[in-house]
């Protein structure tokens, strides 16, 4: 037995133990039940698997204590108002906002963060990693770290515009279709229909193999695919809206469409709107990556965490993890982005824990 | 005194917590009860008394976001607060039945009345379904449900609100519980329909023997249902007498503030007899339509300036329709409406700013007719600003002044959002909107309905004074016959669409009437506790379930 193993087993007894005598059932629960699957898989996999419960604890506790740490200096930044909504964020809410705020750092920065060009050619293909290049070099020879760093840039920033255009345009229409109702109702809910019932990436394919792949069109079909969901999202909501006595008040006062949008729809409808938004974030920005895998999306040498996945890909073969870590980048965001919404949706939804 | 043993409900020093702004508040501070079994208690008190809660509680219930912090329950041998779940929710509907406020929100849509009224007792067992079914309409027929045999099988929507309510009565039977909580089961009905439903309850409770405890805001009706009266304010017991003696000889300042609140009535205005004088709103001959379906037939009357002219009758009748006619939102297949004299044309879009800004309108839910992410200072500044382009300092000159004229402190409610603000004070907001157009009519849809009785009374003054004030003319659309009597100086009597009779107020208010309007006036209840037995003696027991069909 090693001083580790001895060491391990002494930390979980006694933290449960402290636990159990201070009265925090949940707490004493996890760390208990953790102890004895510890004794499981200290005698199957041996001290390695020990190894990799502490680490990934490790990990764990420090994601907590970053999301707690970086909650607690929101709220201090923050305006009273917005400061008193933050405290009813959970701590997987900070951590999604967290991890938003190092991917925006890294994209609004890179050039600086970025110790080579994205497509600056320094050493051999596939070279591994040194202290040079933090993640080693890909087929071409680029430095992976950096091009990681560039591609949040594009590829976040691609989707931000593209989810953006779709809300302005789903949003919009749909606000216009629930005051004016009648033919134009019926004529947007229509095509709507026709886009939506087109799947997705067949209908982004056809549309690039016609215009071609320059990124005004791909941000173009991108919005134009997304929209008829924020369309009908909206529409629903302002539909409940405008039946409200204080439009029919603000319509017979004699006020026109665009106030009645912009003053007393819209401020009624933007909570389910906000979280819809990092919703119809995360899907256009795993459409835009898969058009970029198959080629189709961001051009090379551009950076793009989509098309890095494909370039490495025969690197898997050889059991190295590189072409994972883009495909680890993307998975990350899209859960923080659903980690803030969750917490938005809850907000909105109006459902109060007693 | 009543035995010991015959206590059903007892209740000691019920404290119930609510749970906001991140803390537990108590609501209800101490409140004992006790019921005897076939006694009728009427819990009465304005909103945010803890009327309902304490009614629930009778039931060992607390709704989300309340919790029963201390006290017992005992019903029947059996405390309530420490039974678990599983044995209270046996208790629920078998022994204790809960009538709702709105019958019409209770029933599930999706099932036939007589399904979810047999539900219960072959949950528990009591009955097979054929045997309920059966039961089921026996009681469908003292209830004097109109086709008792066959009413069951329709869906809740096919079915009226009143016979809905006197469903719901019948079902919270099923089981013949030995406690009914009523919930202001006849808050939500017309004067006429109401009748039916106390006649239903009070007969049925009286057959069975059964406890309740009727919760309501309106004095004259419990004084026909309860033996005894517990009055509440705030979460607490003001007093608790038996019913006449309260009615006769109330005790506590609070209670005779209730008694007195009606007191409110100002002299009737008389119509301008000068040759030149023109109405400053007349309806002619309007005909209008929801599709194919005919709301009203041959409408016309005339508002003049300074006047106030209510427009009664019960819901269906055509009332809210015509003011949809009058603001232009509903355009009449027929006849015209006139505004000092001149044609007004039938839809809203093509009236000029100027036409739109002379009548405004105030309407019943204050709750829907403030836009809740709006400031106070924008709802009431900004048709200032529509109409009249006032801007800046001017325009929050404005604002403090209309707030003054509500009786609303400026500096405290400037900056506030509507769900901030309690319903009296949002409905003094809503008056205060429409004032901002500097209008000369406005359309009151039913503004006090929703308000309890001396937050309404205080509204009404607010009316009528700023009336004196701008010379305003009103149009009352009312179902309250003593708001009527208070604020009204002609009334209109409207049934399915048609304007049955009209006159000045004090004509109307003395026989002879039409037989309509004295349908309407004779069922108003009275602080009398005799009157509702008086009442369906006079008419004869067998007209009561006619009412609604008149």
């Amino acid at each position: 037995m090693s001083t580790f193993v001895i060491g391990y087993y002494a930390l979980l007894i006694g933290a449960s133990c402290l636990a159990a005598y201070f009265k925090k059932r949940q707490l004493f629960l996890l760390i208990f039940s953790l102890t004895l699957i510890s004794f499981v898989t200290g005698i199957v996999g041996g001290v390695g698997a020990l190894r990799f419960i502490t680490v990934a604890a490790g990990l764990l506790a420090l994601a907590a204590g970053v999301s707690y740490a970086f909650r607690e200096f929101l709220i201090i930044i923050a305006s009273d108002g917005v400061a008193k909504e933050l405290r009813t964020a959970p701590l997987t809410a900070a951590f999604g906002m967290f991890v938003i705020f190092t991917y925006a750092i890294a994209g609004i920065f890179a050039p600086i963060i970025a110790p080579f060009g994205e497509a600056e050619v320094i050493s051999s293909a596939f070279a591994p990693a040194d202290e040079n290049m933090l993640l080693g070099a890909d087929q071409l020879g680029r430095d992976m770290f950096s091009r990681l760093i560039y591609g949040a840039r594009n590829t976040v920033g691609l989707a931000l515009v593209a989810t953006s255009l779709a809300f302005i345009l789903g949003a919009l229409t749909g606000l216009l279709a629930a005051t004016k109702g009648g033919w134009f109702d019926q004529l947007m809910g229509r095509v709507a229909d026709v886009i939506m019932s087109v799947p997705s990436l067949i209908f982004a394919l056809l549309m690039l193999s016609i215009f071609g792949t320059s990124l005004f069109v791909i941000v173009i079909i991108v919005a134009l695919i997304y929209s008829p969901r924020v369309f009908r999202l909206t529409r629903a909501v302002a539909g409940n809206v405008v039946v409200m006595d204080y439009i029919e008040a603000a319509k017979l006062r004699g006020e026109g469409n665009w106030y009645l949008i912009r003053r007393e729809i819209l401020p009624n409808s933007t909570a389910p709107l906000v979280a819809e938004f990092g919703l119809e974030f995360c899907f256009v920005f795993l459409l835009i990556a898969g058009l970029s895998f198959l080629g189709l999306g961001i051009q090379p040498p551009t950076a793009d965490w989509g098309s890095m996945v494909r370039e490495n890909a025969t690197l898997i073969s050889f059991g190295e993890l590189t072409p994972l870590i883009p495909a680890a980048a993307i998975a990350l965001l899209t859960v923080s982005v659903n980690f803030v919404v969750d917490w938005m949706l809850f907000r909105s939804s109006g459902l109060k824990e007693v | 005194m009543v035995p010991k043993k015959d206590v059903l409900l007892e209740v000691k020093d019920l404290r119930i917590e609510g749970y906001s702004d991140e803390q537990w508040i108590e609501i209800v501070h101490g409140v004992d009860l006790t019921l005897h079994k076939g006694e009728v208690l009427g819990l009465i008190g304005e909103s945010g008394a803890g009327k309902s809660t304490i009614g629930l509680a009778a039931m060992g219930f607390a709704r989300d976001g309340c919790r029963i912090s201390g006290g017992s329950i005992e019903f029947d041998g059996m405390e309530l607060t420490t039974t678990p779940e599983g044995d209270l929710r046996a208790l629920r509907g078998s022994r204790i039945a809960y009538v709702a406020q709105s019958a019409a929100a209770s029933f599930n849509p999706a099932h036939r009345i007589i399904d979810q009224h047999t539900e219960a007792p072959i949950q528990y067992r009591i009955q097979k379904r054929v045997e309920a079914q059966e039961d089921a309409m026996e009681l469908y027929h003292r209830l004097r449900l109109p086709n008792p045999d066959e009413i069951g099988f329709r869906y809740p929507h096919q079915v009226s609100g009143g016979q809905l309510q006197r469903a719901m009565t019948a079902m919270a039977m099923a089981c013949r519980p030995d406690l009914i909580i009523f919930d202001e089961p006849t808050t939500a009905l017309d004067v006429t329909t109401q009748i039916e439903v106390l006649a239903a309850i009070r007969d049925i409770v009286d057959q069975f023997n059964t406890a309740a405890i009727y919760i309501t805001h309106d004095l004259a009706v419990v004084a026909q249902m309860a033996d005894t009266i517990k009055v509440l304010l705030k979460g607490e017991e003001v007093e608790e007498a038996p019913t006449e003696q309260m009615l006769d000889a109330p005790s506590e300042d609070y209670t005779k503030s209730l008694w007195a609140v009606r007191s409110f009535k100002r002299p009737q205005k008389e119509r301008p007899t000068e040759a030149g004088s023109i109405p400053i709103v007349s309806v002619k001959n309007v005909d209008a339509a929801y599709g194919k379906i005919k709301v009203l037939d041959d409408v016309s009357f005339d508002i003049y300036p300074g006047m106030t002219v209510a427009v009664v009758g019960e819901s269906g009748s055509g009332k809210s329709t015509t003011a949809r006619c009058i603001t232009g939102l509903l355009p009449p297949t027929k006849g015209e409406i006139q505004f000092n004299g001149e044609s007004l044309p039938p839809r809203y879009q093509d009236r000029t700013k100027d036409q739109l800004r002379q009548a405004q309108m105030i309407y019943q839910m204050a709750d829907t007719a403030l836009n809740p992410k709006i400031k106070i200072s924008e709802i009431i500044g900004r048709p200032a600003q529509f109409y009249r382009g006032v801007r800046g300092a001017e325009l929050k000159n404005r604002v403090d002044e209309l707030l003054d004229l509500i009786e609303l402190d400026p500096a405290k409610f400037y900056n506030r959002y509507p769900p901030e603000l309690s319903g009296g004070q949002k409905q003094r907001v809503g008056i205060a909107r429409a004032l901002a157009a500097d209008p000369s009519f406005i359309i009151c849809d039913e503004v006090t309905s929703a308000l309890d009785q001396l937050v309404a009374e205080g509204i009404l003054k607010l009316l009528d004074k700023l009336q004196e004030d701008f010379n305003l003319a009103y149009m009352f659309i009312t179902h309250d016959l003593a708001t009527v009597r208070s604020i009204a100086d002609e009334v209109v009597v409207m049934q399915r669409g048609k304007v049955v009779e009209q006159g000045a107020k004090d004509e109307m208010f003395t026989p002879p009437h039409h037989p309509y309007t004295d349908l309407l006036l004779s069922s108003v209840p009275e602080m009398d506790p005799n009157w509702l037995t008086t009442l369906l003696e006079e008419r004869g027991t067998d007209s009561i379930g006619e009412a609604a069909n008149v």
